[in-house]
């Protein structure tokens, strides 16, 4: 009986053995004939950068930006916003390549239609995504232009950089977590929000409207939206700002934070962000509860 | 009796105005006419500030294929072509007319002696019907002249007319088929002939018996005009439902009711139709039913385009204080309106006023799997599964599952005992989904 067993034993250890060599032998050649070869820098460059996948810097997540970094062998036109410079010197020493200084930016909501400033008209109870609601209707305050406040780009961040601020109904971008990465603008049905020059001490100039109704109409929903006077285009020596479609916009590239246009806006619309508090003009306004 | 096979429900009808006689609302002193009143291209207006402009004169071409001519519906002084909010909150562009008396423009025949001689030739009808700016008067407002002329290498065996109603409240069709029955039947004939189909069947659902005998009275002895009573059922006045109510044929996924050989009108348009045919009278006007619980004098008006909503419910009894909305159309697929300043335009079929408890929204709770929502859906779709596929954004399975099938009837979404906003859901899935195809295309 023993016997038996010990011969069963001893025949399904070599047949297996001897099949599993086999296999081992053939998986080897397989393997050695369709090996891909990659480039082993691509995982250098990938180690460098974030790994949030954001898409920020247009292509579909981190490994990608490696491949066509190693692929192109430059890094023109290349970008990682949550890395920022830093990671593009890193990769630049890695590939002996050389690396752009580019200028941090940040996201702006370029609205300031607040509860007070934007009295809601009517309720809305439909599904609680911007996109939908913008399908719907003008929003509750009546500015077809103006923030919906359903929170579309709170949810798109993945940084924790924005919140939606319950008393004013609007999103508050955070300036130490918000990298930059666009996803935001993206998801905004209006295009409200904008990528601008994150400036010196991140203070920064703009018009927070994007409202291009005539003067009246836009100012009949909402307090403090750009009326198109033109008085800001006539004060600014630097001609950052133009006026287009009853709506002033200023280009950050001209701009040099002289902060003359601010007091000249009859509405307010015109916010000026992390300067220090001036003597005559109240900064109620202007600074947006930061937090 | 028939009904279509498949999903439905059975809101509670609330049909209070059913028994109130059509009453001619009189001229506000400003009206606001949009150029975009029907689906497709707006219309280009004709004239200018200034222009002094008489009842049924024409103001704005419809150029584009699917897009339909706008008249003046009253006589007096344009006051200016502006922007004006519309039932959702956006500006559009309208023209806005100081009324005076009536002066009707020439050609118009504004008696009520019946005109029955329908032997036009087929183009004739479809150029009077263009001409006069007829659009579907349903609700969906496609412009008529477009679905009367049947595309080559198509035949059309029936002329099926809506006269179901399906939504609760309504009653505007109801009154027009007791009221104007006459006129109505000239225009569906009008229409066979535009056609050239030798059967047509009018469709009612049976809480409108007196409806239904009104119509096979007036009718006779003609046999190529049939009456068919249909259970009621929510949503049997979409165009597929009543097509597979009435002759048992299904509309293929994506495809037009002519692939069956149907052509579907609603009993309003056959009204307008004889209107335009016979009297030369474009569509100005149309019956709006304002209706509610809470207001003290629900009625059906026969209303000028262009007057403010707000004029139809004062004279409806003013508005109540503990409104909470008022729905343009019915309480399934109308639409809540932004502002009661608002103008009635060719697609407004009715006025709902909902109080405060009526209009709120139940809590939302989770899906409990009760597959409710499939049982409902009149076009065989898995409500939940979309409602899920278009929050994740998923939009090929979205596509793969159909989503563009969905004729946002809101079945699903008033069936749901946990409030969930399918709908909703759905509507965002359907417009991204919509997106990817036609970019796909292009």
């Amino acid at each position: 009986m023993s016997e038996l067993f010990n011969q069963i034993t001893i025949v399904s250890v070599v047949s297996l053995g001897a099949i599993g060599s086999l296999a081992a032998l053939v998986l080897y050649f397989v393997a050695q004939r369709f090996k891909v070869i990659e480039d082993p820098r691509i995982d250098a460059v990938a180690e460098i950068l974030p790994g949030a996948n954001c898409g920020g810097c247009g292509l579909a997540g981190c490994r990608a930006l490696a491949e066509a970094i190693v692929r192109n062998q430059s890094l023109d036109g290349m970008s990682c916003p949550p890395g920022g410079d830093g990671v593009m010197q890193e990769i630049a020493a890695l590939l002996g390549l050389e690396a752009s200084a580019s200028e941090p930016m940040i996201a702006v909501l370029r609205c300031h239609g607040t509860r007070e400033h934007a009295p809601p008209k009517v309720r809305y109870e439909g599904l609680m995504t911007c996109s939908f609601a913008h399908s719907l209707f003008a929003g509750e305050g009546g500015c077809p232009f103006g923030c919906l406040g359903c929170g579309d780009c709170v949810r798109a961040c993945q940084f924790d950089a924005m919140y939606m601020d319950t008393e004013t109904g609007l999103p508050v971008i955070l300036d130490d977590a918000c990298v930059a990465c666009g996803a935001c603008v993206k998801a905004c049905p209006r295009s409200i929000i904008e990528m601008r020059r994150k400036g010196k001490k991140d203070r920064r100039i703009f018009v927070s409207c994007i409202n291009r109704e005539k003067g009246g109409v836009a100012r009949k929903n909402c307090a403090v939206a750009c009326i198109g006077c033109g008085k800001c285009v006539k004060e600014c020596k630097f001609d950052a700002i133009t006026l287009e479609n009853n709506l002033a916009y200023i280009d950050y590239g001209k701009c040099t934070l002289c902060r003359k246009c601010a007091p000249v806006c009859p509405t307010n619309a015109i916010h000026e962000l992390n300067f220090p508090p001036k003597k005559d003009r109240s900064m109620a306004v202007a600074q947006p509860s930061e937090a | 009796m028939k009904t279509f096979r498949l999903g439905g429900v059975h809101p509670p009808e609330n049909k209070f105005t059913a028994n109130q006689p059509i009453e001619v609302l009189p001229l506000p002193e400003l009206i606001a006419v949009p150029l975009a009143q029907h689906l497709g291209v707006p219309a280009v207006p004709m004239v200018a500030k200034g222009d002094q402009v008489k009842t049924g004169q024409l103001i704005a071409r419809g150029e584009a294929f699917i897009s339909a001519h706008v008249h003046a519906p009253a006589t007096g002084t344009v006051t200016k072509i502006d922007e004006i909010t519309d039932s959702s909150g956006y500006r559009r562009k309208s023209i806005l007319i100081k009324t005076e008396a009536d002066q009707w423009a020439d050609g118009i025949d504004t008696g009520t002696e019946l005109v029955s001689d329908t032997s036009h030739e087929p183009e004739t009808i479809v150029q009077k019907v263009q001409e006069m700016g007829i659009v579907g008067l349903g609700g969906a407002t496609f412009p008529s002249h477009v679905k009367l002329k049947v595309p080559k290498g198509k035949k059309a065996e029936y002329l099926i007319i809506n006269g179901v109603e399906c939504e609760p409240y309504l009653t505007a069709d109801h009154r027009l088929m007791l009221e104007k029955c006459d006129e109505m039947i000239v225009g569906i004939r009008l229409q066979m002939k535009a056609l050239g189909v030798s059967r047509a069947i009018i469709g009612i659902e049976s809480n409108k018996p007196d409806a239904i005998e009104k119509v096979r009275r007036t009718l006779g002895g003609d046999s190529a005009i049939q009456v068919i009573p249909l259970k009621v059922k929510y949503p049997q006045g979409a165009e597929k439902q009543l097509i597979k109510a009435v002759i048992n044929r299904e509309v293929p996924s994506g495809r037009l009711p002519i692939e069956v050989g149907c052509v579907v009108h609603n009993v309003g348009t056959a009204y307008a139709v004889y209107e335009a045919v016979q009297k030369n009278k474009p569509l100005i006007e149309r019956v709006v039913t304002v209706v509610g619980r809470s207001l003290s004098k629900p009625s059906n008006f026969l209303v000028r385009l262009g007057t403010p909503v707000s004029a139809l419910i004062e004279a409806a009894g003013g508005l109540p204080g503990d409104t909470g909305k008022i729905i343009n159309g019915g309480p399934m697929m109308g639409k809540a309106l932004n502002d009661p300043g608002t103008p009635v335009t060719k697609g407004t079929s009715g006025l709902l006023v909902f109080t405060g408890a009526e209009a709120g929204r139940k809590p939302v709770q989770h899906c409990i799997r009760c597959a409710r929502c499939l049982n409902a859906c009149p076009m065989g779709l898995e409500p939940y599964l979309l409602a899920q596929l278009a929050d994740k954004q998923r939009d090929e399975d979205c596509e793969q599952e159909r989503i563009m099938d969905c004729m946002e009837c809101g079945s699903c979404q008033f069936i749901c005992p946990s409030g969930r906003p399918l709908l909703d859901q759905i509507r965002v899935g359907k417009s991204r989904t919509g997106k990817m195809i036609r970019e796909r295309a292009s």
